[in-house]
């Protein structure tokens, strides 16, 4: 399996704008029964999504035309926190989303996000409410996100510099594999592992 | 004051560093892995398709808790979990890996048995693809939850790629009331902070009220340490530590137990070491809290009425709270108190070991749970349930129409199929009242085992204090 990479994108974006978002909401906990990675886009935010009845909540923003195509989602404050569920950024690629936009990100989920080349970018207050106005006169708006440059851009926005472990930002550039990263120090481990026995 | 004075988790930080290369996180050594069925299948794929082994498999154990079913073993658990199962199973099985399977009699919740093996000591790190491993920071150790890709990275190589996490020190001084817990205090803690509150910190749980706990009111109280959005949260160990610690299976033995305490006895933060953050708490001003949202930092004194919207002047909180509100169906401005309940759930990682079901039990003992309520208890672990039956806390609970299971996560993660219908409300002891936690439509109230058994009784919400007084609730 290869390292996910990430370089630039310049894509629409939707709008989820409640706060604290949990990774229930994300990918409900009755669908982590899965032994492998497959079909979880599906059940992403599955119970805003989807009715009762199974069919599409049409009122549910990923269920609109806009959404379509879309691979950035602009969300609010705190976004993914809660479980360490890994199914969360799973799900969010699995949909087709390669960066999420927001002003805060529980820890652990932008730790697992940047794993699977989905890109945490944290914006201000300020920058945010900026977007969702820009975003809310045009449905099209083409957000550009640079890694190298780490920044987030739009029309009439000069680019914004977001943080980024540079690291993280290193691997996903280069698609650094980190569990061969981390094999490198096997001499080192078993050094410590001699020290503290 | 010492040269160079250290915090508990600075200490714990500097002893595991192994390498740290400029620009990278540092590669922090991993002392204990805990692993369970539904964070690690992809984690031992990876695993598989490398050719690679666990690196040390004496120090990784493997249980089995969120999708087994809490009645009637294998059978009863779906397709999918039985797959999960098997191959949680398998998996350690060709690792070499200690299970504790559906058919040990110690299996159980993993935040529970890491504790009760002594597989859980001071000053270690441990991990495990669950956020609730805060709990084991209790014991004055650094655990904290972690992702299924390391998950695979710590199976690999015992080591985790981590950035030092900034400090907060959560201060509770003061004596608890009567009828007031240490579910209580964390709840408190998460309606001061907010649910990210503690974001990019480590908590250290510090003050009089802390000292005061035993070891399970402290477990319970890093339990929720990431309902406020820290990873880890921690307690200097004490003669309380050493004296839960002492004796269990996996605890050091005979002299190498009077070096390990002496090591233990230097872990305590220096005075004068500084913390980023401090949010202090006054324990003697609590009353027994409950949650009326949908996110664990959403609570207030049980006797208090439901805040408004109105009263909150950034637009996002505003439209957060009348969300929560609207979903849990509760009207802002009104009592929590005497809302009808459909379901008790008695369990969870957060409270579900003896004393929880002690406490509960003693104030259960002679009284009913209401007619309309369903009130499921589920022991934390095997040996919880083992220990209750021979103190015939199992009787009690029976006695006054509750269902008493097998040990495991049930309605805490709605997993296995212990679940609510849609709409229904229940009054849970366990850590996240996110919507449709659950089970899909459920509504969740976050209490303390004591408010859990005083609503039970009363088909309502309801204050346990007026049954420790003798009353009617």
């Amino acid at each position: 399996m290869s390292a996910p990479k990430f370089t630039t994108l310049t894509a629409r974006c939707v709008v989820l704008s409640n706060t604290d978002v949990d990774t229930d909401q994300i990918i409900p906990a009755r669908f982590l029964k899965v032994t492998d990675k497959l079909g979880l886009g599906e059940k992403l935010f599955c119970d805003w999504r989807y009715l009762d009845d199974g069919s599409p909540n049409p009122k549910f923003i990923l269920n609109q035309p806009e959404a379509k195509d879309t691979k950035i989602l602009v969300a609010g404050n705190n976004f993914g926190c809660g479980s360490s569920r890994e199914h969360a950024p799973w799900a969010l690629v699995g949909w087709g989303f390669q960066a999420v936009i927001s002003t805060m990100f529980a820890d652990i989920f932008k730790g697992n996000s940047l794993k699977n080349g989905l890109i945490p970018v944290v914006i201000e207050p300020a920058a945010h409410a900026a977007l969702l106005a820009a975003r809310s006169k045009d449905q099209n708006l083409p957000v550009t996100i640079d890694l190298q440059a780490q920044s987030v851009s739009w029309p009439g926005q000069t680019p914004l510099k977001f943080p980024i472990d540079p690291f993280s930002r290193t691997c996903l550039l280069e698609g650094v594999d980190e569990l061969g990263y981390l094999q490198k120090f096997a001499k080192q481990a078993e050094a410590y592992e001699a020290s503290h026995a | 004051m010492s040269q160079n004075p250290k915090t508990l988790f600075q200490k714990i930080w500097d002893s595991h560093v192994v390498a740290e290369e400029p620009g990278a996180p540092a590669v922090l050594y991993i002392d204990l892995h805990l692993v369970h069925e539904v964070t690690s299948p992809q984690a031992f794929s990876v695993l598989k398709e490398r050719g690679l082994k666990v690196r040390r498999p004496d120090r990784t154990v493997a249980t089995m808790d969120h999708s087994i079913p809490t009645k009637g073993g294998y059978e009863a658990a779906d397709e999918l979990g039985r797959i999960q199962l098997r191959l949680l199973e398998s998996n350690a099985q060709t690792n070499g890996v200690r299970i504790y399977g559906l058919d040990s009699v110690q299996r159980g919740i993993v935040h529970v048995i890491g504790p009760e093996q002594g597989f859980t000591q001071p000053g270690m790190t441990i991990v495990c693809g669950d956020s609730h491993t805060s709990t084991h920071g209790a014991f004055g150790s650094l655990g904290f939850g972690i992702g299924t890709s390391e998950v695979g990275h710590v199976l690999a190589t015992q080591c985790l790629l981590q950035r030092k996490a900034r400090t907060c020190e959560v201060r509770v001084d003061g004596m608890l009331r009567p009828g007031v817990t240490a579910k209580d205090i964390i709840l408190a803690v998460l309606a001061k902070i907010g649910v990210g509150g503690g974001t990019g910190h480590v908590f250290e749980y510090t003050g009089s009220a802390i000292r005061a706990l035993d070891m399970e009111g402290r477990m319970t109280v890093c339990n929720m340490s990431i309902e406020g959005g820290a990873r880890a949260g921690m307690v200097a160990p004490d003669d309380k530590t050493f004296n839960f610690v002492s004796g269990r299976e996996f605890a050091p033995k005979g002299t190498a137990w009077d070096k390990a305490v002496a090591r233990w006895r230097t872990l305590p933060t220096d005075a004068g070491a500084a913390y980023d953050q401090t949010v202090t708490l006054d324990a003697s001003s609590l009353e027994p809290m409950v949650t009326f949202g949908t996110n664990p930092g959403q609570g207030v004194a049980i006797t208090q009425p439901l805040p408004m919207p109105s009263s909150l002047s950034d637009a996002a909180a505003r439209a957060g709270l009348e969300k929560s509100l609207a979903y849990m169906k509760f009207e802002a401005g009104k009592p929590i108190l005497g809302q009808p309940v459909d379901v008790v759930f008695l369990g969870s990682c957060t409270n579900s070991r003896l004393v929880d079901l002690r406490a509960a039990a003693n104030l259960l003992r002679g009284r009913k749970v209401a007619k309309t309520v369903r009130m499921m208890v589920v022991p934390g672990s095997q040996s919880v349930k083992q220990a209750a039956e021979a103190e015939g806390l199992d009787k009690v609970f029976k006695d006054a129409g509750a269902d008493w299971r097998e040990a495991g996560c049930s309605m805490c993660i709605a997993m296995n199929g212990d679940q609510l219908s849609p709409g229904q409300l229940a009054v849970s002891t366990s850590n996240r009242n996110f919507e449709g936690r659950q089970g899909k439509g459920g509504r969740t109230v976050l209490a303390s085992p004591l408010t859990a058994v005083a609503t039970a009784v009363a088909g309502r919400i309801a204050d346990p204090r007026v049954l420790l007084n003798g009353g009617q609730s």
